[in-house]
């Protein structure tokens, strides 16, 4: 019996320490965008009220505090999970490679600090710290936001560009530089791609909410208030991405061809590539289906040479050192969706933007909310597909060109057994979260209208400030 | 430098379990703290407590492994492979404990209270009972050198880890207790100040009582391990035996603040002294820290990144506790106040 078990639990584990990765990263990569960018908006929100005694916006950035607190603290344990999986699932990967790729983590760590303590300081500090005094508080949280997400990017983006360590004849790192580490050539546009992705997401997902409550007839000055800011600054932040974007399509373009060729399905080395829309490759090598728009991806690549720009096809590669078809065909179907949706979005944007520009006002059409309420869910897709694209464009590699993924995962063969643990977990902290979440906002609204004195941020100005004066007793609940 | 680096690792350890281990350890006393109505006090004074700091306390966990595995790679991946169990749990049980927590205080209703406060009790013994296994089973030298894998069962399940993860979960129920005696005080509920003060003695006690059984398990079952306890050691050890005792008896004459401090320098004692009896050892008997330290390049980066944590993330928390402990920092938002009794009209 044990005999016949064995084998049956012994499975290999790589495939299933890359989907525990993969799902665990695409959990947590949803609430990135809320820890950096919720800060933002809630700290306009913030300044509106205190600046110009708005009670609508001041009672919206602290419910909006509460609303992080829930989500920060799902962002925390999940990006707990990450940093146990480098050791739990790519045990040989930090062997190896740890003492140059874990350098911008000791950076990341300081800012999860700075983040972890301001967030706290702000979210409790609405009853008794004076006003700009608070508003202070949470600035320190939006810029370490900003600087632990370029920290991590900078890590992963030195996983597709790898430098500043020498080897030694074992193979072994024998000397690194941390500065070029950090500032690997795919860190600038990858990290500025990420962090303004956050608050393009933030924005749309924080805006949709609003826009369903509109359409539900709660149009309202809070509603509406909520509704501004957050998606004005979807809306000026998507043009800069889909800029960054380019950019940063040039830059995998220019250095690593392989994960562009499977980007814009090109089997051999060509010009006058075509930009497939959808299409697949097949096993032979031939692409088929989709709609080809001619040379325009030769066009893109390199505008000042126009169609003559040459792509380097898959094949230039031998096949264990680049995608496998299935791969390139999710690498190519998630950069179309990417893309469409990241169009989509944009053009959401200008309509937006057009709107105040000749009426001075937002869209009132049940269209636009209508259109708005989806953004939320889009604007995270399109950020799931933008990383599935950059990370399983690098397969087979975990580092580019130096290591493969199947070298650095664990030899544990029990990972298909955490892997259905961490799903079934998540699962439950997902719906649990956005249960936990709609709760709030139900009793929140039951509360409007029923305000009290002592309930008005900043109040009551008793005086306080002497270490001697007990807070208030424990409410019991009756 | 790797050797400072050893000593900045050994330091965020001391940290991790002297802030972070006592929100474990309340964790531990919501757990025992009874049925909904009786352990309602407790249990607010705990979510008081630990509410505005247990996040940040956590990242000490994170800075850790930073450095663990940037500094000392080869060390890391072998108690990795090793330790992948504990491990799991520890992460999983991570997640049900700060998202049980979170949600815990949204909900009003007594049956998910019950529920989302077992997800934060029940693992906040389990988890630090895995860390303390892990750290007997680097004790014990169960972890080979090398980037290999150790037994992936005795590694973890044997008398060091055993005495290991007992000792971190007195401890942490420990400091905790001693901690909430004063955050009672604080809130001005005599009632749970005597209550706690109660749990600290018995606690004072139990976590005494394990420290030297484990001297006796550790004389024959990791061997250098004890060798360096009764050795160069053996000033820390003595340091931990007179902080604890001093704390016990501060206790039990009602002195709260000296006791906090005894009691913190006592586990703080505990943790130093581990670190300085494996020395000069990351994995007893196989790899020293110097054979298994990153290129100095490494370690500067490390130890620039230290720096900057003295001089921004110190003062940060220091501001963080100073505004918590003079209560200007006592709830979320601000109308927590009507939650449960606006009712709808």
């Amino acid at each position: 019996m044990m005999d016949g078990l064995a084998p049956l639990l012994a499975v290999n584990p790589v495939p299933w320490a890359r989907a525990q990765m993969a799902f665990t990263l695409a959990f947590h990569i949803i609430l990135v965008p809320l820890g950096v960018s919720w800060a933002a908006m809630t700290l306009i929100a913030n300044y509106r009220g205190v600046k110009h005694g708005d009670s609508d916006a001041l009672r919206l950035a602290q419910r909006w505090s509460k609303y992080m607190a829930v989500t920060f603290a799902v962002g925390a344990v999940t990006g707990t999970v990450l940093s146990f999986e480098f050791g739990l699932l790519w045990p040989r990967f930090m062997g190896q490679w740890g003492e140059a790729f874990g350098v911008p983590f000791a950076f990341e760590g300081l800012f999860f600090f700075t983040e972890a303590i301001f967030i706290a300081i702000y979210i409790f500090g609405w009853r008794r710290l004076r006003p700009w005094t608070h508003w202070w508080t949470g600035v320190p949280v939006v810029l370490a936001g900003i600087l632990g997400s370029v920290s991590v990017v900078a890590a992963n983006a030195w996983m597709n560009a790898p430098q500043g360590f020498t080897l030694d004849d074992s193979g072994r790192i024998a000397s690194v530089d941390p500065v070029s580490v950090i500032f690997n050539p795919s860190m600038p546009l990858q990290a500025a791609h990420m962090v303004i992705a956050a608050y393009v997401v933030g924005g749309f997902l924080v805006a949709s909410v609003y826009a369903a409550g509109m359409l539900r007839g709660r149009r309202d000055r809070y509603h509406r208030i909520g509704f501004i800011i957050a998606f004005s600054v979807a809306a000026v932040a998507i043009p800069v991405e889909l800029a960054v974007g380019d950019s940063l399509a040039r830059w995998v373009y220019n250095n690593q061809p392989v994960k562009f060729a499977a980007i814009e399905l090109v089997p051999t080395t060509s010009s006058d590539v075509p930009e497939t829309i959808l299409g697949r490759l097949n096993d032979d090598g031939t692409v088929s289906g989709g709609i080809p728009i001619p040379g325009l991806a030769s066009w893109l690549s390199n505008p000042s040479e126009g169609r003559a720009t040459v792509v380097q096809g898959l094949d230039t590669v031998p096949a264990d050192e680049r995608p496998t078809v299935r791969q390139v065909n999710i690498v190519h179907l998630a950069w179309d969706v990417m893309m469409g949706l990241g169009t989509l979005l944009f053009l959401v944007a200008l309509w937006y933007g057009a709107s105040w520009a000749f009426r001075r006002d937002m869209p009132q059409s049940r269209w636009f909310l209508r259109i708005a309420a989806s953004t939320g869910v889009l604007s995270v897709i399109t950020m799931e597909a933008g990383w599935i694209v950059t990370e399983v464009g690098r397969q087979p590699w975990i580092v580019y060109n130096y290591m493969k993924v199947e070298d650095a995962a664990t030899s544990n063969t029990g990972v298909w057994i955490t892997f259905i643990a961490v799903v079934v977990l998540y699962l439950a902290l997902g719906i649990t979260t956005i249960l936990v979440l709609r709760a709030m906002s139900r009793r929140f609204r039951l509360q409007d209208g029923d305000f009290e004195d002592h309930d008005v941020p900043y109040g009551p100005q008793t005086p306080i400030g002497t270490d001697t004066t007990p807070p208030e007793p424990i409410r019991k609940r009756s | 430098m790797s050797t400072v680096v050893a000593a900045a690792l050994l330091l965020a350890i001391v940290l991790y379990a002297v802030f972070a281990g006592a929100d474990f350890g309340a964790g531990f006393w919501d757990l025992f703290a009874g049925g909904a109505r009786r352990g309602e006090e407790p249990r607010e004074v705990i979510a008081r407590a630990i509410g505005p700091v247990w996040e940040a306390n956590h990242v000490w966990l994170i800075f850790i492994f930073v450095v663990l595995w940037t500094a000392f790679p080869e060390a890391y991946a072998s108690i990795w492979l090793t330790l992948f169990v504990p491990f799991t749990i520890a992460a999983l049980g991570i997640v049900l404990r700060g998202a049980g927590f979170a949600f815990r205080k949204t909900v009003t209703r007594t049956r998910y209270r019950r529920l989302l406060g077992a997800a934060f009790a029940i693992p906040s013994v389990i988890v630090p009972y895995c860390m303390g296994a892990v750290a007997g089973a680097v004790a014990s030298g169960r972890v080979p050198a090398g980037g290999r894998a150790g037994d992936p069962v005795n590694s973890w399940i044997n008398p060091t880890s055993t005495i290991g993860g007992v000792l971190a979960v007195a401890v942490t129920a420990y400091l905790a207790s001693v901690y909430l005696v004063h955050d009672a005080g604080r809130l001005g509920d005599d009632t749970m100040v005597e209550y706690f003060r109660r749990r600290a003695v018995s606690a004072a006690t139990v976590t005494g009582i394990v420290s030297i059984a484990g001297i006796f398990v550790f004389a024959a079952d990791a061997t250098y391990l004890a060798s360096g306890l009764t050795s160069r050691a053996l000033p820390v050890v003595a340091l931990s035996v007179v902080c604890g005792t001093s704390s016990l008896v501060l206790l039990m004459r009602n002195t709260h603040r000296a006791a906090r401090l005894s009691a913190v320098a006592a586990v703080a004692a505990i943790v130093v002294a581990w670190g300085v009896a494996q020395w000069d050892y990351i994995l007893p008997e196989t790899l020293t820290i110097d054979q298994a330290a990153a290129p100095a390049g490494t370690l500067g980066a490390l130890a620039v990144a230290t720096v900057l944590l003295v001089v921004i993330v110190v003062p940060s928390f220091a501001l963080l506790y100073r505004l918590d402990q003079r209560g200007l920092l006592p709830e979320e938002g601000v109308d927590d106040t009507t939650i449960g009794t606006s009712a709808p009209r």
